[in-house]
């Protein structure tokens, strides 16, 4: 077999899975801050003044990233969903469980950076702008997911019926952005736009890219942790698990 | 009828297992049956007789091993009026009576040849209470009805839990004498059961079902 | 030997689902008494002024409608669940997503339907512009088919549940916006003069693929929540 595949498929194996994240996760977390110290250094201290919002635009290095996160960590469940409704690897139920709290948190920190951006911008904690608005029903589809998974007591038809709401919800999200941009324009003309015509400039540019690498790494490394435990938790009764568990109070 | 060696049995399970929560509930095991047999499978409270059943007829996978019809590989939709299950609950409405009950049974997995609901009725004993209301019976009448409806539907395997349960001794006489003729005529039936009953007539094979611990 | 066909096994069930909800038929009335209550809770709670309820008529109704098709969405397997008869339809050798379709069908029909009646009369209470009542009846007839395709498919997921209420809202609700925009989108149009045909085809658009999809999603979240 190809090295590549065959390392995949060792890969979705639980316990070489936990000790291949082990090692990554320490990686990733000092990523992820490095990065971010870097972008919020650049975006909160380096950046210049926008010349219309001063310095109360800089709140888009968190809530732009969060924004980009929502959707991707949506978009990476509904995949791993996917995988996990038709070929049953277990690995990929849950990645896909482990990845929904996580996107549910970014959601909800776009959804509070919006609100606190929009009071001096828009002079109002929050309008029924059409990219609000289905950030709004992302975090419904995320609680959803997180809802019927807990809900649900055999673990691995739980991630099942949650992975199959997700793919209903990838259906559903684009439908509910293009009918929320409809019934908004119907009602009060052209929203207040994020971004002006006007080009983002190259200062402010690199540091909101930055970030949004730094919060991949936030993504991937809170991802990883969380699978970790949640892997050790469905196969508590296999060897591995126990060894590992066993290694772990040793060094307690 | 003599089960011919080179057909394949009419229902088999290879190294068939299934665990919830990684938790094992019975397994793994390996069992055939043939037409014109009836298999008695054994089993203590929560040895997952239920279970089995429920992996056999195709409503829940398995999590190891196959379970083969006619030596094909058993899909839900491969079911094809094969396999007939009554289960704990009996799948009869309460607000409707025993006919309404077999026709509607009828309509939704068809006729065996050269019977009729309410033939069915007079050999489970039921004649005189085909307009009754289901919920004005007994719970040992209301298995019955379902009874009824095993001979009704064309299915060739029949998946029985606990068939004696809730049954007089006329009652368990009676499910042995349609497990015999439905032997007879080529059928083949799985029953569960904790021990307290038995099928009485013949010796049927029996299966232990282990509690797993 | 006969083994049925499909058409057969759709009618039996139809004919079975008829008889029982005959039987209770008080049930039937239950969504209405909702949907009444609902909508005449508004005018105590924001002023008997018939303009503003009439402005706000057309999207009162559609909302008390949607809660009152919400309520009544839990008992479209209960009953089958509780008594075995959902393992029944699974294990037909019929396909389920077929069969699913006739029990929708006769759920909105019982559920659904009732409503669409009373709705000029929910709308007359709210002094609903005159010209906004056959767009509003329009808008419902082709809305509420959608709703009861879509709340199928999460009842189905939460179907083994004992308390799903909350859940089910919270699964339903995202689903609903956009039919609801549409929906309230061709009354405001109708209410300001401006044409309605696009709001309109849209939710064809929505009823003709979701009667399409809808089943077979729903036979697929089925087959995951009875494992």
């Amino acid at each position: 077999m190809n090295p590549l595949v065959l390392w995949f498929h060792k890969l979705g194996s639980p316990p070489y899975f936990y000790r291949f994240a082990g090692r990554l996760v320490p990686w990733f977390w000092a990523a992820a801050l490095i990065l971010g110290a870097i972008g919020l250094y650049g975006g909160l201290v380096l950046a210049p003044k926008d010349y219309q919002q001063g310095d109360a635009y800089r709140i888009i290095f968190i809530h732009v990233p969060s924004a980009w996160m929502s959707l991707f960590i949506y978009a990476f469940m509904a995949v791993n969903g996917f995988i996990a409704l038709v070929w049953r690897i277990k690995l990929s139920e849950t990645l896909a469980m482990a990845a929904a709290p996580v996107g549910a948190a970014f959601t909800f920190v776009c959804l509070a950076t919006g609100a606190i951006w929009g009071k001096p911008m828009w002079g109002t904690w929050w309008t029924w702008d059409a990219r609000l608005t289905s950030e709004l029903v992302l975090l419904f589809l995320y609680l959803g997911v997180i809802g019927l998974y807990h809900a649900i007591e055999d673990r691995r038809q739980a991630a099942r019926a949650a992975a199959f709401l997700a793919l209903i919800g990838i259906v559903n999200l684009p439908i509910v952005h293009f009918s929320v941009k409809w019934w908004n324009t119907l009602h009060q003309g052209s929203t207040v736009k994020l971004f002006g015509p006007s080009l983002i400039d190259s200062r402010m540019l690199w540091p909101l890219l930055v970030m949004a690498i730094a919060t991949k790494f936030v993504f991937a490394a809170s991802l990883l942790s969380r699978a970790r435990v949640d892997l050790l938790e469905l196969e508590s009764g296999k060897e591995w698990a126990r060894a590992e568990a066993d290694a772990a109070e040793g060094r307690a | 009828m003599n089960p011919d060696p080179d057909t394949p049995p009419l229902l088999e399970a290879r190294g068939l297992a299934f665990a919830r929560n990684d938790e094992p509930i019975f397994g793994p095991i390996d069992f055939a049956l043939r037409h014109g047999e009836v298999v008695l499978m054994e089993g203590d409270n929560g040895s997952g007789k239920t279970t089995l059943l429920k992996v056999l007829s195709g409503l829940v996978e398995p999590s190891a091993g196959a379970v083969l019809l006619n030596g094909e590989p058993l899909t839900l939709a491969r079911l094809s009026h094969q396999v007939a299950l009554l289960g704990h609950l009996l799948g009869l409405k309460g607000e409707l009576s025993p006919l309404q009950n077999l026709r509607f049974a009828i309509g939704l997995g068809g006729l065996r040849a050269g019977i009729t609901p309410n033939q069915a009725l007079l050999s489970v004993g039921l004649e005189g209470f085909e307009e009754v209301p289901l919920r004005q019976l007994s719970a040992g009448q209301k298995k019955r009805v379902a009874l009824a409806r095993l001979l009704l539907v064309p299915a060739a395997l029949w998946l029985l839990d606990e068939p004696y349960a809730n049954l007089d001794r006329e009652g368990i006489a009676l499910v042995n004498r349609l497990l015999e003729v439905h032997a007879r005529r080529g059928g083949a039936a799985l029953i569960t059961s904790h021990g307290a009953y038995a099928y009485t007539s013949g010796t049927p094979r029996r299966i232990p079902l282990k509690a797993v611990a | 030997m006969s083994y049925g066909t499909l058409w057969g096994a759709c009618r039996a069930l139809l004919a079975r689902d008829l008889a029982l909800l005959w039987r209770r038929r008080g049930d039937a009335l239950n969504p209405m008494l909702f949907a009444l209550m609902v909508v005449a809770l508004f005018p105590f709670a924001i002023g008997p002024e018939p303009q503003v309820l009439g402005r706000i008529a057309a999207g009162t109704v559609l909302v008390a409608l949607l809660l009152a098709g919400l309520l009544s969405l839990d008992a479209l397997f209960r009953s089958d669940l509780e008594d075995g008869s959902l393992e029944q339809l699974v294990l037909s050798p019929h396909p389920l997503a077929l069969l699913l379709a006739c029990k929708i069908f006769v759920h909105w029909l019982t559920t659904a339907l009732p409503l669409v009646a009373i709705a000029p009369l929910v709308g007359e209470m709210l002094f609903l512009p005159g010209p906004v009542q056959p767009v509003l009846l329009a808008v419902l007839a082709l809305s509420t088919p959608l709703l009861s395709l879509i709340g199928a498919v999460c009842v189905a997921l939460t179907v083994g549940m004992r308390r799903s209420g909350m859940l089910l809202a919270l699964l339903v609700l995202p689903l609903y916006v956009p039919v609801l925009i549409f929906a309230a989108g061709a009354c405001n149009a109708a209410q300001n003069g401006l044409p309605v045909a696009a709001p309109l085809l849209w939710l064809g658009a929505g009823l003709a693929l979701s009667l399409v999809l809808a089943p077979l999603a729903c036979a697929a979240a089925l087959k995951i929540s009875i494992s």
